[in-house]
């Protein structure tokens, strides 16, 4: 909460990323408290890593310092105050934190803790709610994933000439020679990083992790590489093109499992048709669809970073010209 | 008292919310205004969160011998809601780079003033009299 305030407080930009990136973390140990592990773990990859790393190299393109607001705080604090004491008055009538009969525990959920072994025969709940009960929910999600890589994508891409390309890459190495026991310590973790982002995803039916989870390290693996050895290095290991295939293809797989467990007989997304036994089928659906996901949010974080760092080095290269 | 101890997590979600309330309605840099966003966000994830916690109970994951979970059913939708956050986040800023690029700033105030002020040229070509 404090964290919060000071966020409010700072006029510094890289501060108040910085210190956006620490609520993140900060947010996610309370998760861990609150006994949601697969929330945690996607909060600390989101919120501490990818979401800070935007924001910064966001904050380089537009510069660093924020101006004197020059209308009065006190209207805003007002609104904020009546709203704040409409919704203290509204928790009076709220269930008392961490009761059993609470509204939240008597509808689906029971089922979900009950029954979900027999159906799904998945130890993680997290995981079988997300990947079979609702997912339908979780198709649309992985849709506006895509769709919104689509609109970074539109919003920043840049053309690329070849003489750009020369240029972008001096300002790269003068960059990046003073950085090599950094280097040298990252080659040498990206592989484990990478290697753990696949054990998250296919770990996830047992323990906590998943699709999206995994696929945000995959991509932090990548985008760590990018930012010590330059973008145009990256692009070079990782074509661009293949990973906005890659994302289209996540959502495909999603759906073609959808429609396989039609023409098997089934309802859209019923895996248990999927195989003979319902339980090996939905072992397979739930791997196939969470495979999906993975590669859909993967590809798609490192669209959004090739962007926002492709257009922060074309305006380099541009005011390199400039001068 | 135990009133206190059994509100006192909603209480936290509505102070972190109405922080981030703040930021976005009384700052006009744009990127501050996304941060804002991110914190009101995140009061809304933990308000889901510890609405499925059971005192007592563990992690909703399966096994031998433990009865009491908490319910996931939270969980799964902060979960996706987590990662459809950073992917609306990144399209925020991206248009705040665009608007940087067209005008040359990303304070509301200024743009703001820009807009008016071309408004005003152009009412004024339309009517020559």
């Amino acid at each position: 909460m404090g964290i919060a305030v000071a966020i409010n407080q700072i006029k510094d930009m890289f501060a108040v990323v910085m210190l956006a990136g620490i609520y993140g973390l900060v947010s996610a140990s309370f998760f861990v408290t609150l006994d949601a592990v697969d929330v945690a773990f996607t909060e600390a990859s989101v919120g501490a890593g990818i979401s800070t790393l935007l924001m910064l190299t966001t904050v380089a393109i537009t510069g660093r310092t924020e101006h004197e607001a020059s209308h009065k705080p006190m209207l805003a604090l007002f609104v904020v105050m009546v709203t704040g004491g409409l919704l203290i008055y509204g928790t009076f009538d709220m269930p008392y934190f961490g009761s059993v009969d609470a509204p939240v525990q008597n509808h689906v959920g029971p089922r979900y803790i009950l029954d979900s072994m027999q159906e799904i025969g998945v130890p993680n709940m997290v995981t079988s709610v997300l990947a079979s009960y609702r997912g339908f929910d979780t198709f649309g999600e992985v849709t506006v994933i895509f769709t919104a890589g689509i609109g970074v994508l539109a919003l920043l891409s840049v053309v690329r000439r070849p003489e750009d390309d020369t240029a972008i890459e001096a300002i790269n190495d003068s960059m990046h020679e003073k950085h090599l026991i950094l280097r040298v310590v990252i080659k040498t973790l990206i592989p484990f990083i990478l290697l753990y982002a696949f054990y998250v995803q296919f770990h996830g039916d047992f323990g906590p992790g998943g699709g999206f989870q995994a696929g945000v390290i995959f991509a932090a693996g990548i985008i760590l590489y990018a930012m010590l050895f330059g973008l145009s290095v990256a692009r070079r290991v990782i074509k661009q093109p293949l990973v906005q295939l890659l994302s289209a293809i996540g959502v495909l797989i999603y759906g073609s499992v959808g429609v396989v467990s039609m023409l098997n007989g089934g309802s859209f997304l019923d895996y248990g048709v999927l195989s003979a036994d319902p339980i090996a089928g939905q072992h397979l659906g739930i791997l196939l669809i969470e495979l999906g996901v993975g590669v859909t949010v993967a590809s798609v974080m490192i669209i959004i970073f090739f962007s926002f760092a492709g257009r922060s080095e074309y305006q380099q290269a541009k005011k390199g010209k400039s001068l | 008292m135990s009133m206190i101890l059994g509100l006192y997590n909603y209480w936290i979600v509505i102070v972190l919310m109405m922080i981030g309330f703040y930021i976005i309605i009384a700052h006009g840099h744009l990127i501050k205004k996304i941060v804002g966003l991110n914190i009101f966000q995140t009061s809304v994830f933990i308000f889901y969160i510890s609405l499925g916690k059971v005192e007592g109970g563990t992690a909703p994951i399966w096994q031998e011998g433990i009865l009491l979970y908490s319910n996931p059913l939270p969980h799964v939708l902060i979960l996706t809601a987590i990662v459809v956050g950073i992917a609306t986040t990144a399209l925020g800023l991206a248009l705040t780079i665009r608007l940087k690029e067209a005008y040359g700033t990303i304070d509301e105030d200024e743009i703001q003033a820009m807009d008016n002020q071309a408004m005003d040229n152009q009412d004024k070509e339309s009517k020559p009299c």
